[in-house]
């Protein structure tokens, strides 16, 4: 046992004191499960888990700092409508915003950010880290870290464009099939059954297989795919509100369909389908990134973190963490997203009562 | 009884109909690959005489569903043609792969099936404490990470850092089972972390939202001591969200075990399927997709089924 | 009678606060009440005035979201806001019951009634199961349950609304406790039912003499059911007095405005000559929602410038007959004609200027209008699609409305629904059905999700409109008062069939058909006596509600 997990159990320890001393119910339970979780995990793994832990810990602390930096600073910035709104933001939600506003930045701004372009050959393959690369070279030498930063602009603008189609489609259909009621509704409603009765990856595969792959095909198959659940959300949110009175004295009025639709449907349902567009954002971007994972996705040389996973797959049996970094790029915009899209629902949620 | 028998007996020709449809669209899905069969078996090169006569041998000259019904028939009897790629037969491939996949996936079941609905149990019970807030966290952000995030972390720390076990699941037929167990707890472990997420949370969610009903609060008001509230007024309702929980994520696992399988060099069926889609090997691809769309509707059935039998308005009909 | 007996229940000063937008806010500002042995006392107020959280804090609970921040709840000499959780447990079923608003709800759907009913007796009393059987059994039979030996072995959802509301009471019985709280026991059944339920609680508390909290917002039910009654208001406490003084002297002017509200009638108006053109004419029509037939041959005429009540109880096919006549539902048999003229069956395939002569103002002003756009949108919208009018002339028509409907229009012009209060936006649907302007609107419900003094307004003004603009109503409704205060014309409807049609001063005087006299005669009336009188006129408590009206 070495001094490092010497001092990490007795400042532990004496936290978890502390916190029973001052009756913190909340933080005593943390710690104290940190604590036996530490114990269990050091008798397993040695020190080296235990530095894992406080390099885990230090991140998390780091990350919750910088959002609350970053929501006080929005707060400050913002006008009192946004203020108030960010103001009950939990910090979840501030760092979901400052990793999309990050990676929005790097996407725009990948040529003057990235050292080398995408598909420049820089030194050898797998060439190591040095001072030009940042984080080394991929398998034909070319600068992995240039090749990340150009992937926000690749990997998100697709999943991005892919995504907007299939809400296109999904709430057009869904409204549609709402408004219209009766052999409309139930038709696209068998139709959407069937595509969901396959999962979604396999289905992909099967068009992928005609299609061959390629940007554009890959967009309309995802999105096609992934309409359905976009339909449904859109059915069942629309549908309460076909069902409202107001509604009904708007058709008795003799109104057309489209404004049926666009004055006195749309405008009722924006936030659910706001929360949605995140939610799906997410599954579309995983999708895409699973294909290119499996080189059926966005091909090559454009850059992209799930063909650089791929490529860089290799590595690992070395104990190199390359192929973890496109990888975590991708978990780590979908949290961010996924923890804004809670906090949006939380918002609409209490609207509405 | 009739009521519910009925409504099982439609739920269950719904399913049988959505699988036929499904069949036909990958039937359909595999004509329009560029050039027959014929031609990928005998390649650019075949002159026109063979390739007549293996159309003629194969049934490719016949009109569309005289050609699909023949496929049907075949696949039911487990004939599901030869691949183009190595000429073998498809079925002789995949019977050994589905076995493993099934394996797989079981192992995944077993693993995350009780966990999470324990987890997910325990986080409704105790909302909006610090372990509730923790574990959500934490399942949102392995809810986030693609498959292949968590199976190289886990291959980092538990096969290379430290030799627990095989960074690569190459089983082999014949291999006994505990060495089957260990070559496959990396790719099950996987699975179960991003399965355990989604179940986990559909599971608060539905006792969370069992626990704010009326007669729940009817029962606290009539005194009764809250482990009875649960046991005996919660958990009997709780059955058919929980029981369609566990069957739609079994169901997802289906999707999630291609990626882990590609991941772990696990030789299953996801793996062959993307192998095939790159080799544009049509009728591997059909099948593969037919075994994992099949699996799919049955979970799915068993889902609806499932809710069914557990309601007890349908179970005792008026 | 009460005041020789012993306190049983004393609430001082008691303070409840409500958890939203991520603060506390006090919804319960110090209510003092004190209740004797075998004493109903009757809660009363608006929604919002806190009554059910009042009721609930008696037991010692909290919904989510709440919480006791001051005062003391004292039952039989135990502090339930310091008690443990183990005390209270011991409490609850056994001394103190509860009687929910909705039975259907608060029965749980896995158990049956017998096992849900012996549930208390079993853990407080550690009763054996035949014993809290029989017991059950006994106090169905009390409480006038139909097969009280069988009933118990089914499950809630197999049994009927009013007789799942008994079955309530007889399980809040199970451990004969000294307090029931009954929340709002009869306010989600139909007025028939209503009169059974009453009966049969009333019966069997006074036969067990166990004292209750009665909560409700009807008037005329807690003067049947209380000895003494407390009305509430945001919170607060108005006033409390023995139910006869409350009645006949009320103090404050908030409780006097409670009161009042009944005051409004208007005579009926004459009869249009004989041979007149009606101006809507519901003609043999037969209509069924897929397989489901739910109107039988309906008929009947609506006049220019009167008003036809239509009334009955859920199911009756009321709202039905409207859907009819707008076009909604296109009948299966039978046609809708105006002014001589049948309309086309579907709203569909109605002309524009068709479509406009009917309007509709519907139940809930929540859902009636569209909360994304200001009134001045939502009141504009059909001047403009009928009439064309645009810019300034559309500002100007849209002011004169608000004008009509009593509402400033530079104040609300620009606010959107969520900024009007029920009785407002009830005002803003009457103003967009104006804006059309029509020859007939149909009222469905109108007033019945509203308190009763704003109800009141609404009324005014809808006949304010009818003399000024000629309008001719068809008025859906399910109260008796408000059919009394409005209609010139009833049609009595039942499970789809007119029963019972004529002038209001004819259907409101005797002899009636058999149905409408039941209708009639089991609308609560604020006279404390009014339902031992009725139970005495019917011959006793089995000659109620769903029996009586099973022999028609």
């Amino acid at each position: 046992m070495g001094t490092f997990s010497i001092v990490y159990f007795a400042l532990l320890i004496a936290a978890t004191a502390a916190a029973a001393y001052f009756k913190n119910r909340t933080a005593l339970l943390l710690l104290f499960t940190l604590l036996i979780v530490s114990f269990l995990s050091g008798l397993l793994g040695g020190t080296n888990v235990l530095v894992g832990f406080t390099i885990a810990a230090g991140l998390l602390a780091a990350a919750a700092g910088v959002s609350y930096s970053f929501k006080e600073a929005l707060i400050a910035i913002l006008p009192p409508e946004g203020a108030k709104l960010m103001r009950t933001a939990p910090l979840t939600a501030a760092f979901g915003l400052l990793v999309i506003l990050t990676y929005i930045v790097a996407a725009i701004f990948a040529p003057v950010i990235a050292p080398f372009g995408e598909a420049e050959v820089i030194g050898g393959a797998f060439a190591p880290p040095d001072d030009q690369m940042l984080l080394g070279g991929d398998q034909l030498g070319r600068d992995l870290f240039s090749r990340l930063i150009y992937g926000a602009r690749n990997t998100v603008g697709v999943a991005i464009v892919t995504t907007a189609l299939a809400f296109l489609i999904g709430t057009v259909a869904g409204l549609v099939a709402a408004t219209m009621g009766g052999w409309v509704d139930q038709l696209l409603g068998r139709i959407v059954d069937i595509l969901l009765a396959i999962p979604q990856l396999i289905f992909a595969l099967l068009l992928l297989t005609i299609f061959g792959a390629g940007i554009i095909e890959l967009t309309v198959v995802i999105a096609v795919l992934y309409s359905p659940l976009v339909f449904r959300l859109t059915r069942a949110v629309a549908g309460n509100i076909v069902v409202m009175d107001y509604i009904e004295a708007a058709r008795l009025r003799g109104e057309s369909t489209w404004y049926l639709v666009s004055r006195e449907v749309l405008p009722n349902i924006t936030a659910p389908l706001a929360a949605e567009f995140g939610l799906r954002f997410c599954f579309v971007f995983l999708a895409i990134s699973a294909l290119s994972f499996l080189g059926l996705g966005i091909q090559p040389p454009t850059a992209d973190w799930g063909s650089m996973v791929r490529e860089t797959a290799s590595l690992i049996s070395f104990g190199l963490v390359t192929p973890l970094i496109p990888a975590a790029a991708i978990a780590l915009l979908t949290v961010a997203v996924n923890f804004v899209v809670d906090w949006m629902l939380y918002i609409s949620s209490g609207l509405k009562e | 009884m009739s009521g519910l028998a009925g409504l099982i007996v439609k739920r269950l020709g719904l399913g049988l109909l959505t699988l036929l449809i499904i069949s036909i669209i990958i039937f359909i899905a595999m004509e329009a690959l560029p050039g027959d069969t014929a031609q990928q078996i005998l390649g650019q090169a075949a002159t026109e005489e063979n390739l007549a006569a293996l159309r003629e041998e194969l049934g490719l000259n016949q009109p569309l569903p005289v050609r699909y019904l023949a496929w049907l028939t075949d696949a039911l009897r487990g004939d599901f043609g030869i691949s183009v790629a190595n000429q073998r037969e498809v079925a002789e491939q995949l019977g050994p792969r589905f076995g493993n996949t099934l394996f797989l996936a079981a192992f995944a079941a077993i693993i995350a099936v009780p966990l999470a609905i324990t987890l997910g149990v325990l986080a409704a019970l105790f909302r909006n404490s610090i372990y509730d807030r923790v574990s959500n966290a934490l399942a949102l952000v392995s809810i986030s990470s693609p498959e292949f995030f968590l199976g190289y972390i886990l291959v980092l720390f538990f096969a290379v850092q430290n030799q627990f076990f095989p960074p690569i699941a190459s089983v082999t037929p014949g291999m006994d089972f505990w060495a089957r167990v260990e070559m496959t707890f990396l790719p099950a472990l996987t699975m179960s972390l991003v399965v355990m997420a989604y179940m986990m949370r559909m599971t608060r969610a539905a006792i969370i939202n069992l626990l704010a009903s009326p007669y729940i609060e009817m029962a606290r008001l009539k005194g009764v001591p809250q482990r009875r509230v649960i046991t005996r007024h919660a958990l009997p309702n709780a059955l058919a969200p929980i029981i369609n929980v566990v069957a739609l994520n079994l169901a997802y696992l289906i999707t999630g075990v291609v990626l882990v399988e590609v991941v772990f060099v696990y030789p299953g069926v996801g793996q062959l399927l993307v192998d095939s889609v790159s080799k544009q090997d049509g009728p591997v691809v059909q099948a593969c997709c037919l075994i994992f769309a099949a699996t799919f509707i049955l979970f799915n059935l068993i889902a609806d089924v499932g809710s069914i039998v557990t309601n007890p308005r349908l179970r005792h009909p008026k | 009678m009460a005041s020789e007996k012993s306190v049983l229940l004393t609430i001082k000063d008691l303070r409840i606060e409500g958890y939203s937008d991520e603060q506390w806010i006090e919804i319960v500002h110090g209510v003092d009440l004190t209740l004797h042995r075998g004493e109903v006392m009757g809660l009363i107020g608006e929604s919002g005035a806190g009554k059910s959280t009042i009721g609930l804090a008696a037991m010692g609970f909290t919904r989510d979201g709440c919480r006791i921040s001051g005062g003391s709840v004292n039952f039989d000499g135990i502090d339930l806001t310091t008690a443990t959780r183990g005390e209270k447990r011991a409490l609850r079923g056994s001394r103190i019951a509860y009687v929910a608003q909705s039975a259907a709800a608060s029965f749980n759907p896995a158990h049956k009634l017998f096992d849900q009913h012996s549930e208390s007796a079993r853990l407080h009393r550690t009763e054996n199961w035949k014993d809290s059987r029989e017991d059950a059994i006994e106090l169905y039979r009390q409480l006038r349950l139909p097969n009280p030996d069988e009933i118990g072995f089914r499950y809630p959802h197999q049994v009927s609304g009013g007789q799942l509301q008994r079955a309530m009471t007889a399980m809040a019985m199970s451990c004969r406790p000294d307090l029931i709280i009954f929340d709002e026991p009869t306010t989600a059944l139909d007025v028939t039912t209503q009169i059974e339920v009453l009966a049969a609680i009333r019966d069997i508390v006074e036969q067990f003499n166990t004292a209750a909290l009665y909560i409700t917002h009807d008037l005329a039910v807690v003067a049947q059911m209380a000895d003494r009654i407390k009305v509430l208001l945001k919170g607060d406490e108005v006033e409390e007095a023995e139910t006869v003084k409350m009645l006949s002297d009320p103090q404050e002017d908030y409780t006097k405005s409670l009161w009042a509200v009944r005051s409004f009638e208007r005579d009926e108006k004459p009869r249009p000559p004989e041979g007149t053109t009606p101006l809507v004419s519901v003609k043999g029509v037969h209509a069924s929602y897929g397989p489901v037939k739910v109107l039988h041959d309906v008929s009947f005429d609506i006049h220019k410038g009167r008003t036809v009540a239509v009334v009955g109880e859920s199911g009756s096919g009321k709202s039905t007959t409207a859907r009819v006549i707008t076009g909604l539902l296109p009948p299966s048999e039978g046609h809708v004609e105006f002014l001589g003229t049948p309309l086309p069956r579907a709203y569909k395939d109605r002309t524009k200027d068709q479509l406009r002569q009917a309007q509709m103002i519907y139940q809930m002003a929540d859902t009636a209008l569209n909360p994304k756009k200001s009134i001045g949108e939502i009141i504009g919208r059909p001047a403009q699609f009928y009439g064309g009018l645009r810019g300034a002339d559309l500002k100007k028509r849209v002011d004169q409305l608000l004008d009509q409907i009593e509402l400033e229009p530079s104040l609300y012009y620009h606010r959107l629904p969520s900024e009007l209060s029920g009785g407002q936006k009830q005002r803003v649907g009457i103003a967009r059905a104006l804006a059309a302007e029509p020859t007939f609107i149909i009222c469905d419900e109108v007033t019945s999700a509203l308190d009763q003094l704003v109800a009141e307004g609404i009324l005014r003004l809808l006949d304010k409109l009818q003399k000024e603009l000629d309008l001719a109503y068809m008025f859906i409704t399910h109260d008796l008062a408000t059919v009394r205060s409005i209609a010139d014309e009833v049609v009595v409807m039942k499970e789809g069939k007119v029963v019972e049609a004529g002038g209001k001063t004819e259907m409101f005087t005797p002899p009636h058909h058999e149905y409408t006299d039941l209708l009639l005669s089991s609308v609560p009336e604020m006279d404390p006596d009014w339902l031992d009188k009725l139970l005495k006129e019917r011959g006793g408590i089995t000659n109620l509600g769903e029996a009586a009206s099973s022999q028609i």
